[in-house]
C-alpha cells in the first residue's frame, strides 16, 4: 500500500498498548447493531482539545496505559495531554518532562514519548489542527470490533504516519489547573433484574467489594468478588444494551458495558451506573477496588448536572 | 402496545411490550421504533427494538426520563398494517468444514442432519432484531424439534459468514466474533456493508428471511 505523506506529519515509532482516534462518538446506531464509541472519558478528551483551540469535538487520540512514542515533523506544531500521564519530549539536545493540562509547542524532529498513565487507565492527546481523518456516520471513533472509523477501524499501529493537513495559525500555550480525582464508590440505579436476585445477592453487591479484573477494555469491565447469586434465571430474553448496564451471568461475576458494548445482551442487568459516574469508572485500573452504592433516580440526575456543570466550567477556565 | 415504562439507568426507557416472543408482540416494537426514528426527536440518542422490547436511550442533558416518557407516552404510532417485508434470499454452504456443530446438533435434535437442513432451508424466517455485532440478525422460528442450547463452552473465534442456531432462533455472524450459537452453515453473502452509511445490513427488523442452500463450488465462485 502506498502511504502518504503530508507536509506535517506524525511517524508512529511505538503505538502503543490500545492507541485509538476516538470523538464524541455516533449516534442512533443501536439498531444497527453499532454501539456509541467516542471517548472513554469525555471531560478529558474535550480539555485536551480546548487547550490546544481546537473545536471542543475535534479527534483526538486516545491511549491506554502505555502510550505512543511520536517523532514529528512539519512546521510548529500545538499540542496538549490529559488525564493523569507521565511523558517526555525529547528535543535536539534536551529532554524535558511534559505536564498534563499544558498546551506545548513541538518542533521539526521532536520526538513525544507518552510512557504510562498514572493509576489510570485512559489519556488523552489533542493535536493543534485537523488530522487527515475518514469519518463514518459523522464520527471518526475508531470501533475496531467492527472495523469502523478512523485509521481503517483499527488501532494504531507501528510505522504508521498520522497525517495533519492544517494547522491551527495560534500557538498559544495554554494552562488549566486541574487534578483527576479518583473514587471507589460508583454510584447506580437499580437495573430492571434487580428482583432477580436474592437478597443475599442484593446485599452482595451493594455491600461488598469488587476488583476490577484484567479482562477490562473498551467494551466492558469485567469484576471480580463474592459471587452475585440469582434466584430467578440466569439469562433473560436478549434485549438492548447501553453502556454502563452492569449484567451478571450465570457465574455470578459482574461485567459492566463500555463504550464499545456489544448492543444486545441476555443476562439480567443488575444495575446501571449513573451518567455521573461514568468517566471515573472507566478510569478504575485492573487491581482497582470498586463498591456501589445505590442512588435514585433523581439524585441521579442532580449529580449529572453538578458533573456537568463543573465539566462546563473547566472548559471555561481555558482561554 | 407499550405495557410499562421504566428507566433503565438515568438515561434511557426501558419500553416493555410484554412476555412474549412472538412475531405479534416484535411487529408492535418495530412499528414503535420505526413511528420515533420517523420524529426525528433531536434528544434521543439510540433506539434499540428487541424482540419485546424498546430501549430509548437520551441525551441527559436535553431531557430526562420524566419528560421524555410522556413524549413517547403522547406520540401516536401508525397502526395500520403498513410493515414492509422485504424478502431476502441468504446462500448457505453446508460443507463439512463450515458445519462445525452439526454432529452436536445431531445428537442433541436425535435427528439425522438431512432431516435438520431439511428443517431448515426454504422456510420463511422472520427478523426480530439486528444487533450483538453490527449488522447480526436475530431470525426465527425454528420449529420445535430443532430447539438447541448454546455450546456449554462458547466459541473464542466463530468464523465470519458462520449461520447458526439456538433455541427457536437462527443468525448470521456478520464478523468473527466469539459466540455460542451451533454452526450448520456459512455464507458467502456479504450481510453487513460499512461502506454504506444509508442501510448497512442487507437484514433489518420486519425482513422474511430464506436460506437458500449452495454447493461448495457455487460458494467458491461467491467469494470470488
Amino acid at each position: 500500500m502506498k502511504v502518504t505523506v503530508s507536509k506535517n506529519y506524525f511517524q508512529v515509532i511505538r503505538a502503543g498498548i490500545n492507541t485509538t482516534f476516538q470523538d464524541e462518538g455516533r449516534k442512533n446506531l443501536y439498531h444497527v447493531g453499532i454501539p456509541f464509541s467516542g471517548a472513554m472519558d469525555k471531560r478529558n478528551y474535550l480539555l485536551s482539545n480546548k487547550l490546544v483551540g481546537n473545536k471542543i469535538n475535534s479527534p483526538a487520540l486516545e491511549f491506554a496505559y502505555q502510550g505512543p512514542l511520536l517523532k514529528y515533523f512539519g512546521n510548529k506544531i500545538n499540542i496538549a495531554i490529559t488525564g493523569d500521564i507521565n511523558f517526555k519530549i525529547k528535543k535536539k539536545d534536551i529532554t524535558i518532562d511534559g505536564n498534563c493540562y499544558q498546551s506545548l509547542n513541538l518542533e521539526n524532529g521532536d520526538e513525544l514519548d507518552i510512557l504510562s498513565t498514572n493509576k489510570s487507565v485512559y489519556g488523552y492527546l489533542a493535536i493543534g489542527g485537523q488530522i487527515d481523518l475518514k469519518y463514518q456516520w459523522s464520527s471518526c471513533s475508531t470501533n475496531t470490533k467492527a472495523m469502523i472509523g478512523a485509521n481503517d477501524g483499527k488501532k494504531l499501529e507501528n510505522e504508521q504516519v498520522i497525517n495533519i493537513s492544517k494547522l491551527n495559525n495560534q500557538l498559544m500555550e495554554r494552562k488549566l489547573n486541574y487534578i483527576n480525582t479518583k473514587i471507589e464508590n460508583i454510584r447506580i440505579i437499580k437495573g430492571t433484574n434487580f428482583d432477580y436476585f436474592s437478597d443475599k445477592g442484593k446485599k452482595t453487591f451493594l455491600e461488598k467489594e469488587f476488583i476490577v479484573s484484567k479482562l477490562t477494555d473498551r467494551m466492558g469491565m469485567r469484576l471480580e468478588g463474592p459471587k452475585i447469586e440469582n434466584i430467578i434465571d440466569t439469562n433473560i430474553k436478549s434485549e438492548g444494551l447501553i453502556k454502563g448496564v452492569i449484567q451478571v451471568p450465570a457465574d455470578g461475576n459482574p461485567i459492566v458495558m463500555l463504550s464499545d458494548h456489544g448492543t444486545i445482551g441476555g443476562y439480567p442487568k443488575i444495575g446501571v451506573v449513573i451518567s455521573a459516574d461514568y468517566e471515573k469508572l472507566v478510569q478504575l485500573s485492573p487491581g482497582s477496588k470498586i463498591k456501589f452504592k445505590q442512588v435514585d433516580l433523581s439524585s441521579a440526575e442532580n449529580l449529572f448536572k453538578l458533573y456537568d456543570l463543573e465539566t462546563q466550567n473547566l472548559i471555561s477556565q481555558i482561554e | 402496545m407499550i405495557k410499562n415504562i421504566l428507566n433503565l439507568g438515568d438515561a434511557a426507557l426501558y419500553c416493555d411490550f410484554g412476555k412474549e416472543v412472538n412475531r405479534k408482540t416484535n411487529t408492535q416494537v418495530i412499528r414503535y421504533f420505526k413511528s420515533i426514528q420517523k420524529e426525528n426527536i433531536a434528544s434521543i440518542n439510540n433506539l434499540s427494538p428487541s424482540y419485546n422490547k424498546l430501549i430509548i436511550s437520551f441525551d441527559l442533558k436535553k431531557t430526562n426520563f420524566k419528560d421524555l416518557k410522556k413524549l413517547i407516552e403522547n406520540l401516536n404510532i401508525t397502526n395500520e398494517d403498513d410493515l414492509e417485508n422485504k424478502k431476502i434470499e441468504i446462500p448457505v454452504c453446508c460443507d463439512e468444514n463450515f458445519a462445525l456443530d452439526i454432529v452436536r446438533l445431531e445428537n442433541k435434535l436425535n435427528l439425522k442432519r438431512e432431516k435438520i437442513y431439511e428443517n431448515f432451508f426454504n422456510k420463511e424466517f422472520f427478523c426480530y432484531m439486528t444487533g450483538f455485532i453490527a449488522g447480526m440478525p436475530f431470525l426465527g422460528d425454528l420449529s420445535e424439534n430443532m430447539r438447541a442450547k448454546r455450546l456449554e463452552t462458547p466459541r473464542v473465534k466463530v468464523p465470519k459468514g458462520s449461520v447458526a442456531l439456538t433455541e427457536q432462533f437462527a443468525n448470521i455472524y456478520t464478523f468473527e466474533s466469539p459466540g455460542g450459537w451451533n454452526v450448520i452453515g456459512n455464507s458467502p453473502l456479504k450481510i453487513f456493508d460499512s461502506s454504506k452509511e444509508v442501510s448497512p445490513n442487507l437484514i433489518n427488523p420486519g425482513d422474511i428471511v430464506l436460506f437458500k442452500e449452495i454447493s461448495k463450488n457455487q460458494y467458491e465462485s461467491y467469494s470470488e
